[in-house]
């Protein structure tokens, strides 16, 4: 075995048996994490160009009142504070420890809950109050004011709303379940098997969320695969590149609030 | 084995940088609900505002700051330049389909 180091391609740079140092000097998970990113960058970027063209050069309607922009301001808030719980966790399992560890991913993980319940309220809400999309159930009593005039009349205006934050609500979603795994490995599966019944059956089937809860189902057997396939101890460098991902999802909120919400406030 | 990006340990830096974050968004929030600028104007104030967020959080919290220059700058130059491109593309030939009255 000794030969057989000694022979590696890579090994004549040093001591036997060592590897030649990364170019980047970060270890092969974090630079892929940043690759895909970058990557996943431009996903939000060219939709926000395209949402940037069209609030530009369409007579655009702003319609978001006094509650959408508190409740979207509360929401952000979430997202910055669990970026801070975030760090909090990457130092303590820098330190090893592994029970402030978990606490700090799971009050991350409570912060990224909250932001999604209080979107999803969000998005009922403009629902019933008749911002849609062809295709979205018709919810009883759904209004026929303001919001229904935007999707007929504007009709970006509902189609950027809806693809950008979707697009950014399934993100958080991939990220409370990543952060979930990590932080309890196969303990959090039954918890996400039960979050998806229950939402599956409380939530009223003329409600989006009623479909778009399967999103959890697609995660679980995704997690449950991973899990099971390669299970591990996640240690200080793989709560790193979840936090990473984490980061990432409160970046491009940074983008999406100012330009879906607050360029579209009721004067 | 490579050992998880070495950084300055003050925990204080993060709660600035959170606190910091928190008072552009409410600045952000204020010019927004205030209308203080015609809508051009107000996306690039906005948009210079998120990139400074932005900086923050990558810088900070995602600690690109304490990695290896080469690191850092092959990341921010890659990641600028397919957005200039992208500018580029999107911009000038919406601009040139507007002008040539094209509805």
């Amino acid at each position: 075995m000794a030969d057989a180091t000694l022979q590696h391609p890579a090994a004549g740079h040093g001591t036997a048996g060592e590897y030649e140092a990364p170019l980047f000097g970060a270890y092969s998970k974090k630079v892929g994490m940043w690759l895909f990113l970058a990557s996943d960058s431009l996903t939000f970027g060219a939709l926000l160009f395209a949402f940037s063209y069209n609030r530009i050069y369409t007579a655009w309607p702003t319609p978001f009142g006094k509650d959408s922009i508190i409740n979207a301001t509360v929401m952000t808030a979430c997202l910055l504070s669990s970026s801070l719980t975030m760090v909090l966790g990457v130092f303590a399992a820098q330190r090893g420890d592994r029970a402030w560890t978990r606490n700090w991913l799971l009050a991350t993980i409570a912060f990224g809950t909250a932001f999604i319940v209080l979107h999803g309220m969000e998005w009922t809400k403009l629902i019933h109050e008749g911002l849609s999309l062809p295709g979205f159930p018709k919810p009883a009593g759904q209004e026929d004011g303001e919001f229904a005039k935007i999707s007929t009349g504007v009709p970006q205006f509902a189609a950027t709303f809806f693809g950008l934050t979707a697009m950014h609500m399934l993100h958080v979603t991939i990220g409370v379940i990543y952060l979930g795994v990590v932080a309890l490995r196969k303990w959090f599966l039954p918890i996400l098997g039960v979050i998806w019944l229950a939402a599956y059956f409380l939530i009223p089937s003329d409600n989006v969320f009623h479909y778009g809860v399967h999103a959890l189902l697609i995660g679980l057997i995704v997690a449950s695969v991973i899990v099971f396939l390669k299970p591990k101890d996640y240690d200080a460098h793989d709560v790193e590149v979840a936090g990473l991902y984490w980061h990432f999802v409160d970046l491009v909120w940074m983008f999406i609030f100012p330009l879906v919400y607050l360029m579209s406030t009721k004067v | 084995m490579h050992d998880v990006a070495k950084h300055d340990d003050s925990k204080g830096q993060y709660f600035w940088v959170w606190g910091a974050l928190l008072l552009l968004t409410g600045v952000e929030v204020w010019l927004g609900y205030r209308q203080v600028f015609e809508p051009v104007r107000m996306l690039e104030v906005l948009l210079v505002l998120s990139v400074i967020k932005s900086a923050l959080i990558i810088g900070y919290f995602m600690h690109l700051k304490f990695e290896k220059a080469v690191m850092r700058w092959l990341l921010v130059i890659s990641v600028t330049a397919c957005f200039v491109i992208m500018y580029f593309f999107f911009f000038p030939d919406a601009d040139r389909i507007l002008k040539l009255g094209v509805k």
